[in-house]
């Protein structure tokens, strides 16, 4: 077999973009204490946002926007749900995501009379591509940089925008300080419902980004469940990384790598479609594995280094 | 006191369950003054401060801060009146830096971002100021304990405190942090902060503070200057009975040995000694008991005991057999009953039923199957003879234990332990918090097990009277020592246990001989 290395790094950034959305959602959480499975939903609604707001308006920009708006309304939910609420944050996140599953589908059949995407009926928008100057010309590097959407470079700066958050203003300490010992951070007068909210916040402009990209950049349409178990992909990103924004963000490379690695293999050998389509999820559990067993190994070093202190 | 920063009047605190933490305590703080508030545990001492930091509301009283009456709502409104505590428990974020932990509330800001170098900064002048050994840069997690009590300080005082309430600060010290805690204490009081500590380490209280509030079962017993008090007649305040109570019983006639304890020693996760050298007997058909300021060593010697913790050095055996590394259920079958501490954590399962929990500890046996079965008939007339007999107040048998009154849930703990057939029976703080007719059947059956039934008993109890009415011997624990040994518990008076249980006095190995 034959494979074109560039565009396959290419695609792979490509395929990574809406899992680096998702795990800098997911991470922003975690850092405030809550571990959000309900991305998969946020996604899914933002996609069907996007394309709906899109349409109706004529504008890719306000289906970008839309898509943000909904994204941050269905964290708000959820956030009512558990915070306000006090009901269990696992079983909302799963009760919304099925939600979303049914829910997109029927909003979509209102709207189009369509039950499988919306391709026929709404307009397409594309979130543009960029193409650099000078740098699309450069063998090898100017195909794998120039080109990519909007949306790619957009997620480029947010890892780093969202580590700044965290590391280098007062909200992100009081984030990560709710999110280790909220009682600490209640007995110095943080409210800690509030930095809540405000997680779920960024948390859903996130998700809103990556399902923008899913419906006005991968594709230029809604189809049903075209999140696709990116949400969860993107948690496990981030439990890789201990929810560090850069590690994060390398890993969901690195699943974006492992899909197009599906996709290629699909198109280049004979192998089973429909065991090369488990390559992402599969790839996942081995690198949960892996973590995990690297931070067992770290953990046990790190308690016999103790014990080895005290009786020195 | 003219120069008064702190005035509380007539406190009283009543807690939703009935229980009095506070009657009518008046308590008064002057300027540049540690001020120690002593009393044995459960006297109130905690409760009292919670009050005064705004985390629990008082039925009745006045607090005045510098003459002027406040309301305090929450701890919030307590730190904005000058008000700091340093919690026995600290409330710090070990992965972030002592000048994060420091400012975090308060937090210096240049532009949208956090000013991080003068967070660093602004700790390091105070650390510095008040001779504190902490780098604002370091992580709270690779602090020493001692170190990170420091950062709990620092929190308060760059808030502006000027009520400083140290909850037991040196329980978790070692004598040199201790002794650095102090030379910083008396900075700070020279430089205008007023401080509570709580303690009940009195040669500490009789070091470092001017004048000493006595609580004792919630009732202020008076402020005294320490400079007229001595340690003796101090823990002659602390330690006392209200009412006396009085158990029937004759001499124990003593059988062989049950359990035997040999130079027993655990360590805590921080390489402290929680047990140190601990070794006696307890024989058929007397009651031991063990008498101390709690945290002193007796739930772990209770933990070692049921199999639920494990030991660093030493032997102990039950029924001759060594139980070191056997599991709960090796040590129950080997004659082991055990009436834990926390009835709700150790000694029931809450959400399962009456009869369920009454047949935990031997629904695995023989007796109690038919086939691979459970033998329900079996176990449901055995559970409804135990609620006939001990007067468990319930609807049935299958009512979940949580539904019913404290008084009740334990009666069904010794409902399983009095009957499991052990001869070695372990009772932990058996009776608190449990209405007073329960509690005497409780001790009452107690000593009739010893006597009639060949059961050795140890009873580890917070609670005086119980110790001393119930016991045979008594035994005092100190520090994970055993300081003190009587022969008889019912002759020992309260002011020479007290002297014993609050560390003035030691027994020397040669005047404990041949009662150990």
């Amino acid at each position: 077999m034959s494979i074109d290395w560039v565009a396959f790094i290419a695609d792979a950034i490509r395929l990574a973009t809406p899992i680096v959305f998702a795990a800098l959602a997911a991470l922003i959480c975690r850092q405030a204490g809550m571990f959000n499975m309900g991305i998969e939903g946020m996604i899914l609604w933002s996609a069907l946002g996007a394309v709906a707001f899109a349409h109706y308006s004529g504008s890719m920009w306000v289906g970008l926007l839309g898509a943000v708006l909904v994204g941050l309304g269905s964290g708000m939910i959820i956030a009512f749900a558990s915070i306000t609420g006090k009901a269990d944050l696992y079983l909302t996140c799963i009760a919304s995501n099925l939600a979303a599953t049914g829910g997109t589908l029927f909003v979509m059949f209102v709207l189009t009379g369509e039950r499988a995407n919306t391709a026929s009926v709404f307009r397409s928008y594309q979130i543009p591509n960029i193409d650099i100057p000078v740098i699309k010309d450069i063998p090898i590097i100017g195909k794998i940089i120039s080109g990519q959407s909007l949306l790619t470079w957009i997620a480029v700066l947010s890892v780093f925008l969202v580590w700044v958050l965290l590391k280098k203003t007062k909200l992100g300490l009081r984030i990560r300080a709710v999110g280790e010992n909220p009682h600490a951070a209640e007995s110095v007068g943080i409210s800690v419902p509030k930095v809540g909210y405000v997680s779920f916040g960024i948390c859903g402009i996130m998700s809103g980004l990556s399902g923008a990209f899913l419906s006005m950049s991968f594709v230029t349409f809604f189809m049903k469940g075209m999140s696709n178990g990116r949400g969860y992909i993107g948690l496990s990103a981030q439990n890789m990384a201990n929810g560090e924004p850069v590690g994060s963000a390398l890993a969901g490379l690195l699943f974006g790598f492992s899909q197009e690695l599906s996709t290629t293999m699909k198109n280049q050998t004979n192998f089973p479609t429909e065991f090369l389509e488990m390559i992402p999820y599969a790839a996942t559990i081995l690198a949960l594995g892996i973590t995990g067993m690297v931070a067992i190994r770290k953990r046990k070093k790190i308690e016999q280094g103790q014990t080895n202190t005290k009786e020195g | 006191m003219a120069d008064e920063v702190l005035r509380m009047e007539h406190i009283t605190k009543i807690y939703s369950n009935g229980f009095i933490a506070n009657q009518d305590v008046t308590f008064g703080v002057g300027k540049n003054e540690i001020h120690a508030l002593v009393g044995e545990n459960g006297a109130g001492k905690t409760t009292l401060m919670k009050v005064l930091f705004g985390m629990e509301p008082s039925q009745e009283g006045k607090i005045f801060i510098n003459g002027q009456e406040e309301k305090l709502q929450n701890p919030l409104h307590a730190i904005s009146k000058g008000v700091g505590m340093v919690h026995q428990h600290f409330m710090l974020l070990p992965s972030l830096t002592v000048a994060e932990n420091v400012t975090l509330g308060v937090e210096p800001t240049k532009g949208a971002l956090y000013d991080f170098d003068r967070a660093v900064k602004e700790t390091q002048e105070i650390a510095d100021k008040y001779n504190f050994d902490i780098d604002a840069r370091a992580r709270v997690r690779d602090l020493s304990v001692g170190q990170m009590q420091k950062v709990e300080i620092l929190k308060a005082l760059i808030k502006g405190v000027k009520i400083l309430i140290m909850d037991e600060p040196t329980a978790v010290l070692t004598p040199q942090e201790t002794q650095e805690l102090f030379e910083q204490l008396f900075i700070l009081r020279d430089d205008g902060v007023s401080i509570i500590f709580i303690s009940h380490k009195l040669e500490e209280v009789m070091h470092i503070c001017s004048r000493v509030t006595v609580l004792r079962h919630g009732r202020s017993m008076g402020t005294y200057d320490t400079s007229e008090l001595t340690e003796a007649s101090l823990s002659k305040l602390m330690v006392g009975r209200d009412v006396v109570l009085k158990i029937e019983k004759e001499a124990p006639k003593l059988g062989k040995s049950v359990v035997s304890i040999r130079d027993l020693v655990k360590v805590d996760t921080t390489g402290k000694k929680v047990l140190d050298g601990i070794s006696f007997d307890i024989r058929e058909g007397e009651v031991v008991g063990i008498a101390g300021v709690e945290g002193n060593g007796q739930t772990e010697l209770s933990q070692v005991l049921s199999g639920l913790g494990v030991f660093a050095g030493g032997t102990v055996e039950l029924n001759g057999t060594p139980i070191k590394g056997k599991s709960v259920r090796e040590i129950r079958d080997l004659g082991m009953a055990y009436i834990a501490e926390d009835r709700m954590v150790e000694g029931v399962a809450g959400n399962m039923s009456i009869k369920m929990n009454i047949v935990a500890d031997r629904f695995t046996k023989k007796d109690f199957k038919k086939g691979l079965f459970m033998d329900a008939k079996k176990i449901n007339d055995i559970a409804d003879r135990y609620i006939r007999d001990f007067e468990i107040a319930c609807d049935n048998r299958d009512q979940p234990v949580r539904m019913l009154s404290g008084g009740n849930i334990q009666k069904v703990v010794v409902a399983r332990e009095f009957t499991s057939g052990a001869n070695f029976l372990l009772a932990c703080q058996p009776t608190r918090g449990i209405d007073v007719g329960t509690a005497e059947m409780i001790r009452k059956t107690i000593v009739r097990k010893a006597r009639e039934e060949k059961v050795g008993a140890l009873l580890i109890s917070a609670d005086l009277n119980e110790v001393l009415e119930c016991s045979d011997r008594l035994l005092v624990m100190h520090k994970g020592k055993i300081v003190a040994a009587f022969p008889k518990a019912n002759e020992v008076s309260e002011e020479t246990l007290g002297e014993y249980m609050l560390g003035v006095k030691e027994m020397t190995a040669e005047e404990m001989e041949g009662l150990l």
